[in-house]
C-alpha cells in the first residue's frame, strides 16, 4: 500500500525543552490512524510539526514522496494537508460561512457550493447557524465547524486534534460517526489525535501510543484495545 | 452660526486627512499588534513624492487639473506603497517572533531614519507649493462673515468617502479582506487554512501606505507647505485618532480621525490656537479613562 506520510526520527524543541524525541510513524493512503497518549506527551506538537508550525531540529517528514520538513505552513496546506486543530480555533468574529470560505483558501473557493453542501449534509447544525459568528457557537458546533472548515480545501490528509475534547457525549458519538463517513465517502486519509482512546481505537485501522515525546507502542486498533497496558493507562474509567 | 458652520467644514476636512492616516495605524496594530511609528513619516514621504510629481508635471507644461491630480495621486500611491512594503520587509519582518518591544524600537528607528533621509535629500527648509486648486462656493453671507466651501475641501472629503467606502468593502467582502481579518484574529490558524501570512502582512503595510499617500497629497494641496518634520505631529494625531476610535477597529479609525479633526478645529476657533494639541490629547485621555478600548474598540474575546 502506498504511503501518504512518513515521519522518521523527528525531534523538536521548545527552547531547551525537547518535545519530540525521535518519532517514527507512517500513514498509508486511505487509512484512519490514531495517536493516543496522555496530556503533554507531544501529540499536538507532532501535528503542528507536520504542518510546519513547529520546526524540526532533526528527522524528516515526507508527504507522498516529497520532503516537507522545511516547507512553510501555507505551502504544506497547498499540498493537501489540512488540520482541525486543538481548541478548534474558529475565527471568532467571522460567520460560519466566512470560516468555511477561509477553509477553501487553497482552491480559491472553486468548488465552494458543492463542498459547503457536503459539509452541511455531514453537520446539518452548521446550516442552521450559517450566518452566526463563530465565537457564539457552542463547543460542539465549533468542533463541527473546525472539521468542516478543514474539509473545504479537499485535503488528502486530514489531521484532527482531539475532536472530542470538552464536548457533550452525545455530540462525541456524532462527530466520530462523521469522521468515519469522511474516510469512507471522501476517501480522505485521517490522522486522529485523541485522549478518548476507546472511541478512537474502535474507529481506527491502526494506532500509535505516544509517551513522553516518543512512540511506545503500535498496532491495529483492535490489537491496541486488547493490550492490558493500554487498557490500564488510557481506558479504565475513561470509556464512555 | 456662520462661524460655526465654517469651522465644521474645516474640521471635517482636517478629520478626513487624519482618518486616512489612522487606518494605517489601526490595520497594522490589528494584524501584528505593533504600533508602526514610521507610518507618519511614510505620510511625509508621500507628500514629498506628490510635490516632486506636481513640479515635474508643471515643468512639462501640463496644466489640465483633473489629469494633473489623478496622475500625481496614482504615482504617489504606488511609490509610497513601495516604501511601506520595503519598510516592513527590512525593519519589521526580520524581527517577527522576537520579543514584543523589538519591532517597536525598530519602528522608532525607521521613523528617525526616514526624517533624516528626507532632511538630507531634500533640505530642511519648508517647501512651498503655489495653490493648485483654488476657488469654491460661498455658502452663506451674513455681511460680516462668509462661509466658504472650497473646491479643494469638496475634493478631499469626497475622495476620502470614496476611498473609505471602497476600503471597507475590500475588507468585509473580498477574499483578500477575509484573509486579512483571519490573520488578525488568529495568525496560526490563518496559516493552517493555507493563507500566506507574511504576504498578507506585507499587503497590510502596502494598503496603509497607499491610503496615507492620499492624505499626503491632500495635506500638500490644503496647506501648501511641507517639510521633513510634518510626519511626526500628523502621525501622532492620527495615532491618537486610531486609539480614540478603538485601535484595531477600522470604523473606529475613521470616526477617531473625524473627531480629532473637529476637536482641533473648534478649539482653535473658540479658544486658543496654541492649545489645540492639548485639547485633542486631553479628549483622548478622558476617553481612555472611561472607555479603555476606545469608542468602537472591542475588548479581547475570551476563548471558550
Amino acid at each position: 500500500m502506498a504511503e501518504m506520510l512518513i515521519i522518521t526520527g523527528l525531534e523538536t524543541f521548545y527552547g531547551k525543552i525537547q518535545a519530540l524525541r525521535g518519532v517514527d510513524l507512517h500513514i498509508n493512503k486511505g487509512e484512519i490512524v490514531t495517536l493516543i497518549g496522555a496530556n503533554g506527551a507531544g501529540k499536538s506538537t507532532l501535528l503542528m510539526s507536520i504542518c510546519g508550525r513547529v520546526k524540526a531540529r532533526s528527522g524528516a517528514i515526507v508527504l507522498e514522496g516529497l520532503d516537507i520538513t522545511k516547507a512553510q505552513t501555507h505551502e504544506i496546506i497547498q499540498m493537501g494537508v489540512s488540520q482541525s486543530p486543538e481548541g478548534r480555533r474558529i475565527f471568532p468574529r467571522m460567520t460560519v460561512m466566512e470560516n468555511l470560505q477561509l477553509g477553501a483558501t487553497t482552491n480559491q473557493m472553486a468548488y465552494f457550493d458543492e463542498d459547503v453542501a457536503k459539509v452541511f449534509d455531514l453537520f446539518p447544525r452548521l446550516n442552521e447557524r450559517k450566518n452566526q459568528r463563530g465565537g457564539t457557537l457552542s463547543g460542539g458546533e465549533q468542533q463541527m465547524l473546525a472539521i468542516g472548515r478543514a474539509l473545504m480545501s479537499r485535503p488528502k490528509l486530514l489531521l484532527m486534534d482531539e475532536p472530542s475534547l470538552g464536548i457533550a457525549p452525545i455530540l462525541v458519538r456524532q462527530i466520530f460517526k462523521a469522521i468515519g463517513r469522511i474516510s469512507k465517502e471522501e476517501h480522505v486519509t485521517i490522522f486522529l489525535v485523541e485522549q478518548n482512546a476507546f472511541h478512537a481505537l474502535k474507529l481506527a485501522d491502526r494506532g500509535y501510543v505516544m509517551v513522553n515525546g516518543a512512540i511506545s507502542m503500535t498496532g491495529t486498533g483492535s490489537e491496541l484495545l486488547a493490550r492490558p497496558e493500554v487498557r490500564a493507562a488510557y481506558l479504565e474509567g475513561g470509556a464512555h | 452660526m456662520e462661524y460655526f458652520i465654517q469651522q465644521l467644514i474645516n474640521g471635517v476636512t482636517l478629520g478626513s486627512i487624519y482618518g486616512l492616516i489612522a487606518i494605517g495605524y489601526t490595520m497594522v496594530y490589528g494584524i501584528i499588534g505593533m504600533i508602526n511609528f514610521a507610518h507618519g513619516d511614510i505620510f511625509m514621504i508621500s507628500a514629498f513624492i506628490a510635490l516632486i510629481g506636481l513640479l515635474i508635471l508643471f515643468g512639462a507644461g501640463i496644466s489640465w487639473l483633473p489629469f494633473l491630480l489623478l496622475a500625481v495621486l496614482i504615482l504617489s500611491m504606488f511609490l509610497t506603497a513601495a516604501w511601506g512594503w520595503v519598510v516592513e520587509r527590512i525593519a519589521y519582518r526580520p524581527l517577527r517572533g522576537s520579543f514584543r518591544l523589538a519591532p517597536l524600537i525598530s519602528a522608532i528607528g525607521m521613523s528617525l531614519f526616514l526624517q533624516n533621509f528626507v532632511q538630507i535629500a531634500q533640505g530642511a527648509r519648508i517647501k512651498p507649493l503655489p495653490p493648485v486648486v483654488s476657488g469654491g462656493f460661498i455658502l452663506m453671507d451674513s455681511g460680516d462673515f462668509t462661509v466658504n466651501l472650497s473646491y479643494l475641501q469638496i475634493v478631499i472629503v469626497v475622495l476620502t468617502l470614496v476611498l473609505m467606502t471602497g476600503f471597507s468593502l475590500l475588507i468585509s467582502k473580498t477574499a483578500l479582506g477575509r484573509q486579512q481579518r483571519a490573520c488578525e484574529q488568529d495568525r496560526t490558524m490563518a496559516a493552517l487554512v493555507g493563507i500566506n501570512v507574511d504576504r498578507t502582512i506585507s499587503l497590510t503595510f502596502v494598503i496603509g501606505a497607499a491610503l496615507a499617500s492620499v492624505a499626503g497629497l491632500m495635506f500638500l494641496l490644503y496647506y501648501g507647505v511641507i517639510d521633513f518634520f510634518i510626519g511626526f505631529l500628523a502621525g501622532i494625531k492620527a495615532f491618537t485618532a486610531a486609539v480614540l476610535g478603538g485601535i484595531g477597529s477600522l470604523p473606529g479609525a475613521m470616526l477617531g480621525g473625524l473627531l480629532i479633526g473637529l476637536i482641533e478645529t473648534f478649539w482653535s476657533a473658540y479658544f486658543t490656537i496654541e492649545y489645540k494639541d492639548v485639547a485633542a490629547f486631553s479628549i483622548l485621555v478622558l476617553v481612555l479613562i472611561f472607555r479603555p478600548t476606545g469608542l468602537l474598540g472591542q475588548p479581547e474575546i475570551e476563548k471558550v
